[in-house]
């Protein structure tokens, strides 16, 4: 490129950002205090709308002037919705669980008496000798925000937020740059796709870049499908330009010229910001034609994804935006050398692009710094299940599995102990307590049967049933098989029948051989990584739960005491409480009879085993019993007729 | 056949019509291209909430491939629904984490409530049930979302009040509805 179009971009480039310096001091020079509230999916699902509301109704009640913010997700789910006051005087400080009563309560003793409510309040975001710091939680301490820096800090409606925290930077470097030059940072930092397989995300560039073809096309692969996992989304919702800077940064490597984000359409928030953002991106001209005054342009669109978990595969996806049934393709050709409509085509994940502008502005040896030899960077997991501090963590590569469940999200809750943890969504594995040292990268997961995938992670307690949760995954992935492949079709349904026969009680010698024979045939006859994967949460529960499937088989027990058919309740007459009709009114079916001496008992023909009456039950009886088989259960006779 | 199923019928094909004819009006503003099957689909889905037959011909012969081509993509995604949901929809969400931790019996209890099963809905169309592999707010778990409000921390005596809340919506808006009456007479 010429020194004289560097020279135009400089100048367009610089406007742009004085632009959004000024917007920046704006709001940090204005004397209001500021109210931020997360406004992602989970801080809406808690409440967080009706938290903005009672805020602004306080505060017009007591005629305070304060500036209320809206900003994405930090990735503390379990303290939705969370809202920082930054009241001058005071450090910024974070709340949890603000409820419409805190937010008014929040308005009267803090904004108005300066007194900053230290029973709710979470933590200091700055140092400062009053309130301890966030930081110093290891929830926040340790980890390694790359991907996530700023969700939840900046407005993701307001490009020039983004901006004014040094965002499009990366991309105009970029520009100055030669495309080879760019593919071979992104190689040296090491980068691997994030979408699960973790194949070089440089030498996918560079196989593109070399490839014939006319039109070539940038692809972002958000089509989160994984029951388990929603990382894409939470960073498509609070930072999406940063998503945009990488896919451009990507489409001017390998010389593409049209970018389609493909979004699940289940995420309307998601897709409502990312429209929004590339709308802002046009006008400020850094996305669209003649980016930042180069002759570089980039036609940038939006498919809603219809909701199939194959279209997550990228053949599939590739079918899908043209209009066909999203079934996967054989590889080669692969969509590098031929993609959409037959041009080459590069699809990366969410987290893959978002993680191309940290490398690029830091440098590549800096990433490589962060993680293990093979696996560079940070991982973003979604840790939810049994787990006290549930949400999205960023680590870096290689921390062990013990410090994210117990150190970082807390453990697990209700004094329970832990017993597994599936990690990578239905094509992942369950791993139990032993494997708890394994460090978490692309190669020691597989290695363990697990594998990263979608970086989905459930936690379970000792009242889960591992077959009961093998079920549930086959269960999935046998509605979500696309049917093309017929050991993927057939035998994830033969899988599943054998395993909900099991779990009714009704299993017989030779399953669980059956089960891993089967297993293996769909693992080996399926094209792709669906029907591969499929069967990974039999082997793995089967390999390190064996005693849980034989209790099924052998005694019809579940030792969790999860399958209904194997459970069944029953009160305690000598710990039921005279009179107590607590259980009565919480059961659905009405099961629950008093016997003659005022004491409560189950009746099992009525009973679906819901398990209210156990929360119902005052704890100082804690009556309720629970067994398996139901036949320990001891029969209580209805009485015939009492009359009232 | 008596006089109110008759009028019933009529309303129902003059709804049945108003929605063809705002489905044909919007076709052209789509190319005649493949590409476009998908997002034509979600357009009628997201204006009346599922697909009717009729409206699978016009997408067919809009884009001039059969009828069975646009069911075989339609029916393949999830998204798509075939028969009219209900005024309320219930979502129940069946992911991971709500599965452990008893999505299922949440499910149960809206099915027994209801009368209905999932992918139903009730005979007065005022409620229907359907189950989705995630909503992606685990941490929340178990999750149903009614009509656009997720409700996270499900619990079977939720379940109840939920559907309370809508009864007692319902009966109040009815009395103020005869009340309105009675003052205009």
């Amino acid at each position: 490129m010429t020194p004289e179009k560097n020279k135009n971009l400089d100048q367009m480039f610089t406007a742009i950002q004085e632009k959004a310096a000024r917007h920046a001091d704006s709001i940090t020079e204005d004397p209001a205090p500021k109210i931020y509230i997360g406004m992602a999916t989970c801080g809406l699902a808690s409440g967080a709308l009706e938290t903005k509301k009672a805020f602004e109704e306080a505060l017009s009640l007591r005629n305070i002037q304060a500036r209320i913010l809206q900003v994405g997700c930090m990735g503390h789910c379990y303290g939705e919705p969370l809202v920082t006051v930054h009241n001058p005087g005071f450090p910024p400080i974070l709340y949890h669980q603000v409820t419409p009563g805190k937010a008014t309560m929040l308005v009267k003793s803090f904004l108005e008496e300066g007194d900053p409510l230290f029973e709710y309040l979470l933590g200091a975001m700055e140092e400062n000798d009053l309130i301890p710091q966030v930081w110093d939680f290891a929830r926040f301490s340790q980890e390694k925000r790359v991907v996530t820096e700023i969700c939840g800090f900046i407005n993701p409606e307001e490009i020039l937020d983004y901006i004014a925290m040094g965002g499009y930077s990366s991309l105009a470097e970029t520009l100055r740059l030669e495309p080879h030059d760019i593919i071979n940072q992104v190689k040296n930092s090491g980068l691997r796709g994030r979408g699960g397989a973790g194949f070089p995300t440089g030498k996918k560039w560079e196989l593109a870049k070399d490839a014939r073809g006319q039109e070539k096309t940038v692809i972002l692969n958000a089509d989160e499908g994984d029951p388990g996992a929603y990382m894409d989304r939470t960073i498509l919702e609070s930072n999406p330009h940063q998503v945009l800077e990488g896919i451009a940064i990507c489409a001017y490597a390998v010389g593409a010229r049209k970018a389609i984000l493909y979004v699940r359409s289940e995420y309307p928030l998601a897709v409502k910001v990312v429209t929004r953002a590339i709308e802002q991106a046009k006008e400020l001209g850094l996305l669209g034609k003649g980016i930042l005054g180069t002759s570089f342009d980039l036609d940038i669109s939006v498919f809603q994804g219809s909701g199939a978990f194959v279209c997550g595969e990228e053949t599939a996806l590739i079918q899908s935006i043209e209009g066909q049934r999203g079934m996967p393709q054989l590889r080669p050709p692969y969509p590098v050398q031929k993609g959409l409509w037959g041009n080459p085509t590069v699809i990366n994940n969410v987290k893959t692009f978002a993680s191309v502008p940290p490398i690029l502005k830091h440098g590549e040896f800096w990433y490589r710094q962060i993680g293990t030899e093979g696996s560079t960077g940070t991982a973003i997991f979604s840790v939810v299940g049994d787990i006290l501090h549930a949400g999205l963590v960023e680590i870096p590569m290689g921390v062990p599995l013990r410090t994210l469940i117990f150190d970082i999200c807390g453990g697990i809750p209700n004094k329970r102990t832990f017993k597994a943890v599936q990690v990578g969504g239905p094509s992942g594995g369950c791993l139990p307590a032993d494997f708890l040292d394994t460090p978490i990268d692309f190669d020691s997961l597989t290695e363990a049967g697990a594998m990263m995938g979608s970086g989905g992670m459930v936690v379970m307690d000792e009242d889960t049933c591992m077959v009961d949760v093998a079920r549930y995954f086959l269960d999935f992935t046998q509605k979500e098989s696309c049917g093309k492949c017929t050991f993927c079709r057939i035998g994830t349904r033969h899988l599943l029948n054998l395993l909900e026969r099991i779990t009714k009680g009704e299993g017989r010698e030779g399953d669980l051989e059956l089960l891993e024979d089967l297993s293996q045939d769909i693992r080996d006859g399926s094209l792709c990584g669906l029907g591969k994967t499929a069967p990974n949460p039999v082997l793995t529960s089967l390999k390190y739960f064996r005693d849980e499937y034989v209790a099924h088989v052998k005694e019809k027990r579940c030792p969790a005491g999860v399958c209904r058919a194997l459970t069944a309740y029953y009160i305690d007459l000598e710990k039921c409480a005279r009179g107590c009709d607590a259980c009565v009114g919480s059961c659905p079916v009405e099961a629950i009879f008093t016997t003659k001496n005022r004491k409560k008992g189950i009746d099992q023909t009525l009973c679906v085993k819901c398990g209210e009456c156990v929360t119902a039950c005052p704890a100082e009886y804690d009556a309720v019993r629970k067994v398996s088989p139901p036949e320990r259960a001891p029969i209580v006779e209805r009485p015939a007729d009492i009359s009232d | 056949m008596s006089e109110t199923t008759k009028t019933t019928n009529e309303e129902i094909l003059a709804e049945e019509k108003a929605m063809l004819e705002d489905i044909a009006a919007r076709l052209s503003g789509f190319a005649r291209e493949r590409a476009n099957l998908v997002p034509l689909l979600q357009m009628i889905q997201e204006r009346h909430g599922y697909l009717p037959p009729d409206a699978i011909n016009m997408v067919a012969e809009y884009l001039e491939i059969a009828s069975c081509e646009v069911y075989g993509v339609a029916t393949f995604y999830n998204q798509f629904r075939f028969t009219p949901p209900g005024k309320h929809q219930i979502k129940i969400c069946l992911g991971t984490a709500c599965h452990v931790k008893g999505g299922d019996i949440i499910l149960e209890n809206f099915e027994r409530k209801l009368e209905i099963r999932e992918g139903e809905i009730t005979p007065d169309r005022e409620f229907g049930i359907d189950r989705v592999a995630c909503v992606g707010c685990c941490a929340l778990a178990p999750v149903a979302t009614v009509d656009e409000s997720v409700q996270g921390h499900m619990a079977p005596s939720k379940v109840e009040g939920i559907i309370l809340g809508f009864q007692i919506e319902k009966e109040r808006e009815a009395r103020e509805k005869q009340k309105d009456d009675a003052g205009e007479k």
